[in-house]
């Protein structure tokens, strides 16, 4: 149950946009912007950092949908996912690099040093690559705290996720 | 020193939005509708002080500097008594209502799971709504993302804290969505 009356019947965030509409265009164009686009890091990996960052803020409602979303994009099945998350396994060193940023976002901005960078710049990463890594990660620790801070909760089904993630991969956030 | 070339030298979020202009309109409009809307009983200032207060916490300095110039600008409070009452929360002669409302922003940026039914109770005993309970913990939030944001690609910021004030007063007036990102 969450700490406000939201209908929760509507999945994920679009509850809490369907309560407070006046944020829709900036989250979805946030969203539209940084996770629907292949330059430099496609839209899989764009998805699997989402779920990274959610899996490390324990926010499950978040991991769910965004993992399920990287995998459809990534063509995973669900033990290779977990697998990913886990060990990293499967990971080339220029996605470990970036999954290594994200994971210091997630504890704190100033937890990046630039030693990873460094790393990450050595291993081919761009500033653009950098870049949105940190800025998705960054969105990411608001959009688990906004549902967790609300305590919403998930009425997802293993079905639900699946059809929900394949429409968001075809298709986006902006619909 | 950035760690990327941002092509610019401006200091904090500045920089990196002159770098990536098409995700500083959607992060602004967020910024404007959660800090200054008018449809909102609570004040731009209760607004900011949340914001300040994150960003305090997440040790952001950029951010907690502009914001909580901001914040004394709208209260009318200078920034050396805003310091205190971010030290010593408890012991602040702030309304019970924005005191409340600072706890739960204090656990949201340790994470959301912290937030309890306990202290909704508390925040909402003394008076605040459920639209002010989800706008606490949503600019809460927002300024977990924005500190990082700014910290986690090692953006620069001026020391002098009286910059800050300097410009808040202007700041205050142009807003988030119709500013020229290089004054």
């Amino acid at each position: 149950m969450a700490y406000i009356p939201l209908d929760e019947s509507i999945p994920g965030i679009r509850s809490l946009l369907a309560y407070f509409p006046a944020i829709e265009p900036a989250m979805k164009g946030l969203m539209q912007t940084m996770m629907r686009q292949d330059r430099g890091l496609n839209k899989g990996e764009r998805e699997l950092i989402a779920a990274w960052v959610s899996h490390h803020n324990h926010c499950t409602a978040c991991e769910n949908i965004h993992g399920a979303v990287a995998s459809h994009l990534l063509g995973w099945d669900e033990a290779d996912y977990a697998r990913m998350i886990k060990e990293k396994a499967g990971a080339s060193p220029r996605l470990e690099a970036l999954l290594a940023l994200a994971r210091q976002v997630t504890c704190n901005g100033k937890k990046v040093t630039p030693e990873q960078i460094a790393k990450a710049k050595a291993l081919g990463c761009t500033d653009q690559e950098i870049h949105d890594t940190i800025l998705i990660a960054s969105m990411f620790c608001m959009f688990n705290r906004y549902i967790d801070g609300l305590g919403l909760t998930s009425r997802d089904t293993p079905e639900s996720l699946k059809t929900r993630a394949q429409h968001l991969a075809e298709y986006g956030y902006g619909t | 020193m950035s760690f990327i070339d941002l092509k610019n030298d401006l200091p904090g979020i500045r920089g990196l939005m002159a770098y990536s202009p098409h995700t500083a309109k959607p992060l602004n409009e967020l910024a404007e509708v959660l800090l200054r809307d008018e449809h909102n009983t609570l004040s731009r200032g209760e607004r900011e002080l949340i914001g300040a207060y994150v960003s305090w916490l997440n040790q952001c300095f950029f951010c907690q500097q502009v914001h909580e110039a901001l914040a004394g600008h709208y209260l009318a409070c200078p920034i050396g008594e805003l310091d205190q009452i971010f030290d010593n929360l408890g012991a602040s002669a702030l309304p019970a209502k924005i005191k409340a409302l600072l706890f739960i922003a204090g656990q949201v940026q340790t994470g959301g799971k912290s937030v309890s039914q306990d202290q909704v109770d508390a925040a909402r005993h003394a008076g605040a709504s459920d639209r002010e309970i989800h706008d606490t913990i949503l600019i809460a939030a927002a300024f977990c993302m924005f500190n990082r944001y700014v910290d986690g690609l090692g953006t620069w910021a001026p020391a002098d804290r009286g910059y800050y004030v300097n410009r808040a007063p202007q700041r205050a007036i142009e807003g988030y969505i119709d500013f020229d990102l290089y004054k």
